[in-house]
């Protein structure tokens, strides 16, 4: 295993990175996007709330690994050229988005009604009353289960590995069958993983723990 | 237009329910058993029996903090070196269930934390056993709490079973890539197809969850 | 403080039983495979179950076909007699040898070529199929032999764990390879422009190019590959039977007969300089 590392570990390396940046960009994409769609599903306009449902639903309920094939397979056919890792941060991003829109909705309606209500009795326009009142308080809600889908989108960012995105999982899976030391190889990958996802999940039940 | 007639024979439908079916399968099966282990470790978890819930709770973590993928692999090229040599659905059973088994035992858990500890200890001073006040008091509101995360954990479960084409696990996702790779006409079928399909079993899943829910509570 | 201790201790723990379980299992090793074949009158072959004219699932019957395929069962009647069974485990290039080792498969025989590095890991038996490397592009590519894609920006496409990818990193160093899980994988990908040829021998290539009309095998073999049933080390028994099957079915024309059957009608393919 030490010899594993002594000679794999600049791919292994390259491949950590890989999937952190990816997490990260995807992370910032689905707080974006997720947030987006949380507001049209508690918006007054019946339309708007349809088509967040829709979104939140389509992508909640098909597999993560059957978006980011799509993305990689069809999209260069007809519209552009995007590599594996392009194709596999959209997905991820698409995909954890449903989950963060489900997570803020869930944060803003934990929020009182009255402070809405209060908010636009002193002269606020719902747009305003959103940002400044509610959107902040929901925010601190939702941080403990935000922490939790960071977590999980470090996780399944190793389904870049199906598209030659270059993530860890991508770069384990090519030492396993390169050097045949398949267990071994997994382990380190494994132990890799574990450094970025341990100390955050640690780290948000401390948190949990505080603001309960 | 054509692509879609052609790639929706009656022998392509057919390939994919056949894998559907193995999704299916693997589900229910991962579903019942993550269930019930599951839950047994988030209540040994909870109740902090000196050494045993440190280390349940530890391996709990490391499972949780793990992507699937690596499971699978551990599971199918792993097991056999203690003994168990297991073919591919039960390898892809164990797999799912022993990842989710982490998953859900922490949902247990939090939702086990959710019940004020006034209930416990009321229930103690009426004369109950600790385990009868789990079980009597403390479960069923844990489990009306924690009802939606584990649905969506679930629901979670199925698509996952898609990563398992990795190692050959002859499901939808797998059997739809047999069919386009034969004929690369048919991706975009394939793919429409596999949205469907999956967002058919698991939007069903989560109405029939709201239908427990509505009517056993 | 003492918290942490007991996670690291705790850690420390699983991390030595991970290990000492990743470093025991050489059991396999030690049975006979030939006497438990023999004994259960079945051999379990790890197969293709992507690749058109070795191992590809059929979909209207669900059951496994090609050259591969029928060149195992005729092999497992010689070894164990006409009652003889095969069983199929369908495996990618990254599963095929941590199945094989695991003893959840007795033979590989999944266009495997001989290679050294992968004699240290596995027995393999006799060439049963003399494949060499070549390239697969759209009809109109400029692409026309391997030095094309000695450029920097031009991407080849491969299967993870095949020899090919290893023989690019050789032949084009400057070109950047992706690895893909299968050859249904590499194929699609190809056709969505992922990449700018896709390489593996040229048997399967082949395959794919008479599936797909607008794409064409080009710049000839730049190398050999020739295909092994791959066994595990220590089962000198086994391997000598697979080989001496293998020597039976090449004398009786059993051999030409599958090797017409599936690449008689192959454009590119030929027959004459392959037949045994």
């Amino acid at each position: 295993m030490v010899n594993l590392i002594a000679t794999q570990w600049h791919p292994l390396l390259t491949g950590l990175l890989n999937t952190i940046l990816c997490s990260i960009i995807a992370l910032v994409g689905s707080m974006i996007i997720g947030t987006l769609f949380a507001l049209l599903e508690i918006s007054e306009n019946r339309v708007l709330r349809v088509i967040g449902r829709i979104y939140v639903e389509v992508f909640r309920n098909i597999p993560l690994l059957v978006i980011t094939m799509a993305f990689f397979l069809i999209i260069p056919m007809y519209i552009a050229k995007i590599n594996g890792f392009t194709a596999g941060t959209i997905g991820l991003t698409l995909y954890t988005s449903a989950f963060i829109a489900e997570t803020v909705r869930a944060g803003i309606n934990s929020i009182e009604g009255g402070q809405l209500e209060g908010a636009l009795s002193t002269g606020m326009t719902y747009h305003q009353a959103m940002r400044y009142i509610i959107l902040p308080q929901a925010f601190r809600v939702v941080i403990p289960p935000l922490g939790n889908q960071f977590i999980n989108l470090v996780k399944n960012s190793s389904v870049l590995a199906f598209v030659a995105g270059f993530d860890l999982m991508y770069q384990g899976n090519l030492i396993a069958n390169d050097t045949l030391q398949t267990i071994p190889t997994y382990f380190i990958v494994g132990i890799m993983y574990l450094i970025i996802t341990l100390p955050l999940s640690y780290y948000m039940r401390h948190l949990e723990k505080k603001l309960a | 237009m054509q692509n879609f007639i052609d790639a929706y024979s009656w022998i392509n439908i057919r390939f994919l329910l056949q894998g559907l079916w193995v999704t299916i399968e693997i589900s229910v099966a991962s579903i019942v058993i993550s269930f019930i282990v599951g839950t047994l470790l988030g209540i040994v978890r909870y109740e902090q029996i000196k050494y045993v819930s440190a280390i349940v709770g530890f391996i709990i973590d490391i499972i949780r903090n793990l992507p699937l993928l690596l499971i699978i692999f551990f599971t199918y090229f792993g097991l056999p070196n203690i003994g168990i040599k297991p073919e591919i659905i039960p390898a892809a059973i164990m797999a799912m269930s022993i990842f989710e088994s982490a998953m859900v035992a922490e949902i247990v858990r939090s939702g086990i934390n959710s019940i004020d500890k006034g209930q416990t200890e009321g229930a103690l001073a009426n004369g109950l056993t600790r385990w009868q006040a789990l079980r009597i008091i403390v479960l069923p509101q844990a489990i009306k709490n924690m009802t939606p995360a584990l649905v969506s954990q679930f629901i979670s479960l199925v698509k996952d079973t898609s990563l398992a084409t990795i190692i050959v696990l002859p499901e939808l996702m797998y059997h739809a890539q047999i069919i386009y790779g034969q004929n690369t006409n048919y991706i975009i079928p394939m793919f429409v197809a596999l949205a469907v399909l999956y967002f058919i079993v698991c939007y069903s899943l989560s109405l029939l969850a709201d239908y427990l829910h509505r009517h056993l509570a | 403080m003492k918290k942490l201790w007991h996670i690291l201790g705790l850690g420390a723990l699983l991390a030595m039983t991970l290990l000492t379980l990743s470093a025991c299992g050489k059991s396999v090793a030690k049975q006979d495979v030939l006497a438990q074949d023999e004994q259960s009158k079945q051999i379990t072959w790890g197969v293709k179950s992507d690749t058109r004219l070795f191992g590809l699932e059929n979909i209207r019957t669900g059951r496994l076909e090609g050259f591969e395929i029928d060149l195992a069962k005729a092999m497992t009647k010689k070894i164990l007699g006409p009652n003889g069974k095969c069983v199929f485990v369908p495996v990618t290039s990254g599963t095929r040898v941590p199945l094989l080792k695991n003893g959840n498969i007795d033979a590989i025989m999944a266009t495997m070529t001989i290679t050294p590095e992968r004699q240290k890991q596995v027995d393999f038996t006799h060439s049963y199929f003399d494949a060499g490397q070549s390239l697969l592009v759209k009809k109109d590519s400029p692409i026309k032999n391997i030095n094309d894609l000695n450029h920097p920006g031009k991407v080849v496409l491969g299967v993870s764990g095949s020899n090919s990818v290893k023989n690019v990193a050789k032949y084009a160093p400057k070109a950047r390879v992706l690895q893909l899980s299968d050859y249904a994988q590499a194929m699609t990908a190809l056709k969505s422009k992922q990449g700018n040829a896709l390489t593996t021998d040229n048997g399967i290539l082949y395959g794919m190019a008479a599936e797909n009309p607008g794409y064409e095998v080009v710049g000839g073999n730049f190398t050999k590959e020739p295909y092994g049933i791959a066994v595990n080390k220590n089962q000198d028994r086994f391997r000598n039977k697979l080989n001496w099957a293998l020597k039976k079915v090449e004398e009786d024309g059993t051999y030409n007969r599958l090797l017409l059957k599936w690449f008689g009608n192959v454009k590119g393919f030929n027959y004459q300089e392959m037949k045994r």
